[in-house]
């Protein structure tokens, strides 16, 4: 008799240590929500009772840097804020994640002007952008279920994952655009 | 009814054109007037309250910039106007904050758009932009899409370049 065998008969279930840890990284992981405008709203739908991200482990929304291992960006990011946005990444303890939320994080969207970045991966490394004006919070569930799948696979997420509505009419063509053009891109239609 | 013609009956040395503003009244106040004008407006002729200040490029050789005030009487629940301009070469108002303490942030406003230096004024610092940058953007000859490099980002290696604003053609 083989000793898995033995072991299994005697109640006890073998696996590889890496398989456990990234169970557990992945059914916890704490995001760091970084509500800087409307996005905000829907990201507390994602984290309310109707959406409900508690059922897939993430509900801890932690307001330090220090205990999160996923940035959510949900909100327009000014040159002013960039910096502030960059430093809290910088705090988060590796391994981390990053998910642009909207079209204004992903690419400033509507915000064509000097004060507002155009698209936060000038100067963060973006894992999944999750594009709508604001997202859907299952949109946000979907991505959230990418990186746990990622977490799963313990391989790092590919870089420029785009995941979005594309039946939603008030997308910006220009995110579309983008995100065609992109060889690393990855476009996932949610409906 | 209050009329600028009251407050210059009564104070003869003050000159200034009244104009018709939708309805409502407006002055257009030289500039070493201006301190006096607000005054006699809020002790005497009871505009206690200032609404609102806003700056204004007018793309003109003389007289580019030109500062609003918008007042209020609340008694007799009139609401006037007053506005004064300076040049760009010399882009001095004095500051009213000494008259209605709150014209402090919206100067500070007019300052970080225009760069409308408020003489007098206790805080002349920027009110949204980084208080290391150089322009004024809301002036008209700002380029919408802002000066490329003028604000820097925190440094990022794996950056699109098709992001950049610079590659934008805008």
């Amino acid at each position: 008799m083989a000793l898995n065998e033995e072991l299994q008969s005697e109640g006890f279930i073998t696996s590889k240590l890496d398989d456990l840890v990234n169970w557990a990284r992945r059914n916890a992981v704490w995001p760091m929500p970084l509500g800087i405008s409307c996005c905000a709203i829907e990201m507390m739908h994602f984290a309310g009772p109707r959406y409900d991200v508690a059922r897939f482990g993430a509900e801890v929304f932690r307001f330090s840097p220090r205990q999160s291992d996923l940035l959510i960006v949900a909100g327009t990011v000014t040159y002013k804020m960039a910096k502030v946005v960059r430093k809290i990444y910088d705090q988060m303890p590796d391994p981390k994640y990053v998910i642009a939320m909207g079209v204004c994080t992903v690419s400033g969207g509507i915000y064509r002007t000097y004060s507002v970045v155009q698209g936060i991966n000038q100067f963060l490394p973006v894992d999944l952008y999750v594009v709508g004006c604001p997202p859907r919070p299952d949109s946000l569930l979907k991505g959230l279920m990418m990186i746990q799948e990622n977490i799963k696979n313990d391989r790092p997420i590919r870089r420029g994952t785009v995941i979005g509505d594309h039946d939603h009419p008030q997308r910006p063509i220009d995110i579309q655009l983008h995100a065609i053009e992109g060889p690393a891109k990855q476009i996932i239609a949610h409906r | 009814m209050f009329t600028f013609e009251q407050l210059k009956e009564k104070n003869p040395e003050l000159h200034f054109d009244s104009i018709d503003v939708g309805g409502d009244q407006a002055v257009i106040v030289p500039r070493d007037q201006i301190l006096a004008v607000g005054l006699r407006l809020k002790n005497e002729f009871g505009f206690v309250q200032m609404i609102d200040a806003l700056g204004h490029d007018r793309m003109e050789k003389k007289d580019r910039f030109e500062v609003t005030y918008n007042l209020r009487n609340h008694i007799t629940k009139q609401r006037i106007f007053i506005k004064v301009r300076c040049d760009e070469r010399d882009p001095h108002v004095p500051s009213l904050v000494s008259v209605w303490t709150g014209a402090n942030w919206h100067e500070r406003e007019a300052y970080d758009m225009f760069g409308i230096l408020f003489d007098g004024h206790p805080d002349m610092r920027r009110m949204y932009l980084p208080d290391d940058f150089e322009y004024f953007p809301l002036r008209k000859d700002f380029p919408l899409m802002g000066i490329p490099g003028s604000i820097p980002l925190p440094h990022h290696e794996d950056a699109d370049p098709r992001f950049d604003v610079a590659n934008r053609g805008e």
